[in-house]
């Protein structure tokens, strides 16, 4: 087993050795431009385009003209909300999505609001997910798009997204998911779940960073979007740029082998998220998971260890790769929004840490991580007054700090 | 982010752990902090009521490895300091010792009145002790 060990997989995942093999060609012998109509470098790297293409659209049922390539999930976020409130302007202004989503669409729709678009931010439940009832009642006919996430990278909880499709579809209004966290990882088809624009990111599935894709429906409904960069109309016009060849054949290889080998993979992920998730629980009092176990990423345990801090922590696992929602571990010195959002209280989140396991990550590892976080945690309550006081039966709810 | 050698030798060996009784009229106790700003540093003086020297200091901390070191700092300069020399330690202090970054100076901020909160509960209770003396 080697040192360090990467636990940290929603932040982003290892090349998987095949998709890399598949981009290889593609910067030397096959670099040409697939833009380029009349001669054979162009058709070679238009080719491979297209059947990258083609891979994505198979993982997700889709069809292949319904992919738009991007730099990212990121610019797919940001393609999808202003191309779709630009380009619908005329029926409305309004847009509904939750208080969890990623920053690129949080932070997409306060620059919308600031141009007098409209939008709702739907609270969660304790368990993560967003009420259907309350999304319904937040639609009015002005709302032009709904944008909920398929699965959240923090907590992985999974969205009750057919619903959503199905509600969305039934309202006339358009429905976009971020599914950065999901493609690949769990079953994910545009058609089932009434999707209209999906964002799909590459290094989030074993594919190269700096590219990704936009799912775009072209058929009940056809989906149009108002480009937001002018150059020479690539993408069906949606996404104009020199497309970026060896990533896109390696985002459409990783997709092949995610599609080729999710159901085993996804079990195996399952079996080992459960095994860490055991071992700590046994050993552990007053572990909390945030976001319900029932809807969730096969690979996700996000879990706080009460009385103790985020940040003290991952110090104390220094020879392990995992993320905290800890303020000290953000830029903001603000704890994790999204575990707010699920009103657990600021002090779990600062006590969260978020493990993402992945395709490399072995059983020997698992033990290793299990075994070197139950000890820190129990050191750092050696530590903690907060834990002293639990044991000694105070309230720490009803005592009086001193915040500052 | 890279924390400085000194910090983690705090962290990894932290000094002067554990809890003193907090009704030892010799006891001081300051307790500063709160659960949801993710630090809370108790840190416990024991003084000698002839000398006024501080014999013992404790500390427990919830937080981050600088607010830790920076406790687990304090108790080592405290103890064979006087009282009023204890007053004395700033946070800047623990800042240069630490060679925290600027976004860590808070943890230095909350030790320093950790210090002055364990000395005014300790000043405080024998204030009231000579008023009992006094008024029997």
């Amino acid at each position: 087993m080697k040192l360090p060990i990467y636990m940290d997989y929603h932040a982003t995942t290892p090349m998987d050795p095949r998709v890399f093999e598949a981009m290889r060609p593609y910067f030397m012998e096959t670099f040409g431009n697939a833009a380029s109509r009349n001669h054979s470098f162009g058709w070679e790297a238009e080719n491979a385009v297209e059947k990258s293409r083609k891979q994505i659209a198979d993982l997700i049922g889709a069809t292949s003209k319904e992919i738009v390539f991007t730099s990212g999930a990121t610019e797919s976020d940001n393609l999808a909300i202003k191309g779709v409130v630009e380009m619908y302007a005329e029926k409305g202004n309004h847009v509904i999505t939750a208080a969890t989503e990623h920053k690129a669409i949080l932070d997409t729709c306060k620059r919308l609001e600031k141009h007098g678009a409209r939008v709702t931010y739907l609270p969660v439940q304790t368990n993560g997910l967003v009420d259907l009832q309350q999304l319904q009642d937040a639609i009015t006919d002005k709302t032009v798009l709904i944008s909920i996430m398929y699965a959240n990278n923090e907590i992985g909880v999974i969205q009750p997204v057919a619903e959503i499709g199905k509600l969305a579809k039934s309202k006339g209004v358009l429905f976009h998911t971020d599914a950065t966290q999901a493609v690949g990882k769990v079953p994910v088809n545009v058609i089932r779940d009434n999707i209209d624009l999906m964002s799909i990111s590459a290094h989030k599935m074993y594919g190269p960073k700096g590219v990704g894709a936009l799912y775009v429906r072209r058929k009940s409904p056809r989906v149009q979007l108002t480009a937001q960069m002018d150059g020479g109309g690539h993408e069906r016009g949606m996404r104009s740029g020199t497309l970026n060849v060896p990533g896109i054949v390696g985002l459409g290889e990783a997709c092949a082998i995610c599609h080729a080998e999710m159901p085993e993979e996804s079990k195996r992920m399952a079996y080992l998220r459960d095994k860490l998730r055991g071992k700590l629980e046994a050993a552990l009092d007053e572990t909390y998971i945030n976001g319900t176990m029932e809807h969730r990423l096969p690979n996700n345990l996000n879990i706080s260890f009460a009385y103790v801090e985020g940040e003290s922590l991952l110090m104390g696992i220094n020879d392990i790769a995992v993320s905290s929602g800890s303020a000290c571990t953000s830029a903001t010195l603000e704890p994790s929004y999204v575990l707010k959002a699920l009103g657990a209280g600021d002090d779990l989140a600062h006590s969260s840490i978020r493990f993402g396991l992945g395709r490399f990550n072995t059983e020997e590892e698992v033990d290793y991580v299990a075994a070197k976080v139950i000890d820190v945690v129990k050191k750092l309550r050696e530590l903690s007054p907060l834990y002293e006081m639990a044991k000694e039966g105070i309230d720490l709810t009803k005592v009086q700090w001193a915040a500052h | 982010m890279a924390y400085s050698n000194k910090v983690l030798d705090h962290y990894n060996n932290p000094r002067n752990v554990g809890s003193m009784d907090r009704n030892d009229p010799n006891v001081g106790t300051g307790m500063v902090g709160a659960p949801e700003c993710g630090d809370v540093m108790k840190l416990q003086v024991k003084v000698n009521p002839e000398t006024g020297v501080i014999e013992d200091a404790k500390f427990k901390t919830f937080g981050c490895g600088s607010a830790i070191a920076s406790s687990s700092l304090a108790t080592e300069w405290l103890r064979g300091k006087t009282v009023d020399e204890a007053l004395e330690i700033k946070n800047t202090d623990i800042v240069n010792e630490l060679s925290l970054p600027p976004v860590k100076i808070h943890c230095s901020v909350l030790a320093e009145d950790a210090i002055k909160a364990a000395i005014s509960d300790y000043k405080q209770k024998t204030a009231t002790k000579s008023e009992a003396v006094a008024s029997s």
